[in-house]
């Protein structure tokens, strides 16, 4: 093929290089994802405000319109659009190559923009409050649905683009041998994102249809179709994820992968067993059968879990093994204190990589156990669960990872450097709290998505044990100390775009230096003690596999005292 | 800066793996193995498995139903809008209706006998959420779900709706009791 007129850009602080369409592209994406968490961070503050019991901020039906659009603005508007970021980072930037149809990954992003704003002005205007799940036969307005799926063919377009990347890169020789582990775990996020994607088309087309009366759809077959869509989305976050933390891993610590072939056939895992969660939600439904519910929801006798556990030691492991070479070798965590705590990249990366796995990873398995499933269903234990996946796991990597990118792809100096060395504590740590204290409250039974646990009105009312009261006071406490720790992260990331100091681009040129391999590093082995390369994770692994066990056994205890069910 | 560049060697997947990932890999392994026995033991000998006996049914058929049933076991009712209770003699089949935004009727059970409990939706989706018990069923409309259930445990209990189903839905909530 004939070369492409494009310029490349290599930035002087990392050696990154740019190419010009793409730079424009990831930038354009990453910026209207942190529009919609701005948004979606302003609607959370009316979702806590309201859900605290001693404030209960905002009436009914504009808490259930709020929550809709919450749900929408963080889970797929923000997310995705970092993530369509990300991959042309991982395939273009990576790869010092040429965005492939640059024209159409263009559509593909005001594709995006539309659709996300049309949902959005459905759901202002009233009569869609039907939550993110929006489950049949209650019907939200067609625009509703319709903004989502012009939203989801944009998104599938920038999948498309990213492939097509690859492909170009090849093609090209614009590297050598096989893909960087980091471009490995995008495509795996792209592949389960075009399954995502697909799963939402065959269901919200139908859904559409059915607001404008012309089909009707089963509601049960719309509860499995559409968990294909809701639960997978998240999956496309922890392939991405991941991939940002052995990107951080490499970029802030020189870390290497442990073995290249335990992470990419964790990635391989992903692909072929992440996509059955969406059984997760239909254990307490009717009319699935036990094997069906068995088989899916434990990803095939649990190979994704395992996937995930095999991440969260490599990735520490990887950092371990780098901080001994430049000889931080003192007993078992010298590593880990001599890390560079100082920098949001690393400390946001970190907080996420413990919190994921503890709090996220523990309490998913727990949920999506069939039998489990029973004393936690749609109580407000998932909500804490998910925002330790969605919100501590991803939205805390993808903050850390723009503290990295505004240098080097937007070329500002940070403003406000020692607030944003507090941000990922703040943010990180107060969603700890948040996750759990929301999960005590949902052991006790207490309602997501429920304006009012008072049942004020009603002739029947329940009343709750004064302990959920308190939780769920310090549900709203937590949550308005994360937003706080959002807002931070905001006025940086948009205060350095506006007024932070310029910095120099760098050369640029019309052809790309092709990517070089990298260096054989000398043999792990000799670093660690009694041949482990990294004893330190390995003792962390092993602090996470007993809480794992208890509060796993925990759970099977209280609910061997409960009604007989058969 | 490894993991950003295409890797050493050519055949990355002869890498050796190292000690602490192998360990951890086999470790994980049986873990998964244990999570995924636990389960289908649970079948086995635990007693709380919740059952997939389902029958498509329409709002009307289901109403119907729950009707006869209702008025053959009504022994009096409750609140000014004189919710009828029902006490149905051990192993009968009992019926509760969900719709917008009320459980209907109230159930009184006897404590270790065994009932199947027939669940349903005459709209959307709803929630069964027993307090304190804390025992979660999804009710979706056009399918009726039964399950059989032997309370251990008298008392008054609290039934929410806890699947979002409208601008009401913290107004659905009723008593389940058990004597």
């Amino acid at each position: 093929m004939a070369t492409v007129a494009t310029t490349y850009r290599t930035c002087p602080r990392s050696g990154l290089q740019f190419e010009r369409q793409a730079e424009w592209l990831i930038k354009a994406h990453a910026f209207m994802g942190v529009v919609w968490l701005l948004v979606g961070g302003l609607l959370a503050l009316g979702v806590v405000l309201t859900r605290w019991p001693a404030v209960r901020w905002l009436e009914a039906p504009t808490f259930y319109q709020v929550l809709t659009a919450h749900g929408l603005d963080m889970l797929i508007f923000w997310i995705i659009f970092f993530e369509i970021a990300v991959l042309h980072f991982c395939s273009s930037t990576l790869l010092r190559c040429r965005i492939a149809t640059p024209k159409l990954a263009w559509l593909g992003f005001v594709l995006m923009v539309i659709g996300s704003v049309v949902n959005n002005v459905a759901v202002y205007q009233g009569g869609s409050s039907v939550m993110m799940t929006s489950y049949v036969p209650m019907m939200a307005a067609p625009s509703f649905y319709l903004g989502i799926i012009l939203f989801a063919v944009g998104a599938l377009i920038g999948c498309g683009v990213f492939f097509g990347t690859l492909v170009v890169a090849r093609r090209e020789k614009t590297y050598e041998g096989s893909i960087p582990l980091v471009t490995f775990g995008a495509m795996t996020a792209a592949i389960i994102a075009v399954f995502t994607l697909l799963s939402g088309a065959l269901i919200i087309v139908p859904a559409w249809l059915m607001s404008m009366g012309l089909m009707n759809v089963d509601p049960l077959i719309y509860r499995t179709v559409w968990w294909a869509l809701g639960h997978s989305s998240q999956q496309i976050n922890v392939a991405t994820h991941v991939s940002v933390w052995y990107l951080v891993a490499a970029v802030v610590l020189g870390a290497k992968p442990m073995s290249e072939r335990v992470s990419r056939m964790a990635f391989l895992l992903y692909i072929l067993f992440l996509q059955l969660a969406s059984a997760h939600h239909l254990l307490a439904d009717p009319g699935v059968s036990t094997a069906w519910k068995v088989v899916n929801t434990s990803y095939f006798m649990y190979l994704a879990v395992l996937a995930s556990m095999l991440h969260g030691l490599t990735v520490p492991g990887a950092m371990e093994v780098a901080q001994r070479q430049k000889g931080y070798t003192k007993g078992l965590f010298e590593w880990l204190r001599k890390a560079p705590w100082g920098n949001p990249v690393f400390s946001g990366v970190f907080i996420s990589i413990i919190g994921f796995g503890f709090l996220g990873g523990i309490t998913g398995v727990m949920m999506g156990t069939e039998q489990l499933n029973l004393i936690i269903h749609n109580t407000i234990y998932v909500p804490g669960h998910f925002h330790a996946t969605v919100v501590i796991g991803t939205t805390l990597t993808f903050m850390a990872l723009t503290y990295y990118l505004i240098p080097v792809l937007f070329k500002r100096e940070l403003i406000a450097p020692k607030l944003a060395q507090w941000q990922p504590y703040l943010f990180g740590l107060s969603m700890y709290f948040f996750c759990l204290v929301m999960m005590g409250a949902g052991t006790l039974g207490v309602s997501r998505r429920h304006w009012d646990m008072a049942f004020q009105g009603a002739a029947l009312a329940y009343e709750w044990p004064g302990a959920a009261y308190l939780m769920m006071g310090l549900v709203g406490i937590g949550g308005v100390a994360a937003i706080v720790g959002g807002a931070a992260f905001i006025y940086i990331t948009v205060g350095s775009l506006l007024w932070g100091k310029k910095l120099d681009g760098g050369a640029t040129s019309a052809q790309f230096t092709p990517v070089k391999r990298a260096v054989p590093a000398v043999v792990a082995e000799g670093y660690g003690s009694s041949g482990f390369a990294a004893p330190g994770t390995f003792v962390l692994a092993m602090v996470f596999l007993v809480s794992f066990v208890l509060y796993y056994f925990i759970n099977w205890k209280y609910l061997s005292t409960l009604w007989g069910m058969s | 800066m490894t993991a950003i560049l295409p890797p050493a060697e050519r055949l990355w997947y002869k890498h050796p793996i190292d000690r602490v990932e192998g360990t951890w890999l086999a470790i994980a392994l049986i873990w998964c193995l244990i999570l995924f026995f636990m389960m289908v033991g649970w079948h086995i000998w635990g007693k709380q498995n919740l059952s997939t006996e389902t029958y498509r049914t329409t709002a009307e058929q289901y109403m119907a139903k729950a009707q006869a049933a209702t008025e053959k076991y009504q022994v009096r009712t409750e609140t000014d809008q004189e919710i009828p209770v029902v006490a149905p003699p051990p192993g009968a089949d009992v019926y509760l209706v969900s719709r917008m935004w009320s459980f209907w009727p109230i159930l009184e059970l006897e404590k270790d006998k065994t009932y199947r409990l027939h669940l349903s939706s005459l709209d959307y989706n709803h929630g069964f959420s027993l307090q304190p018990a804390n025992i979660n069923i999804q009710l979706v409309p056009g399918f009726e779900h039964v399950v059989t259930v032997t309370p251990n445990q008298s008392g008054t209990y609290g039934l929410v709706c806890n699947e979002y189903c409208g601008l009401g839905h913290h107004m659905m909530v009723s008593r389940l009791y058990v004597k």
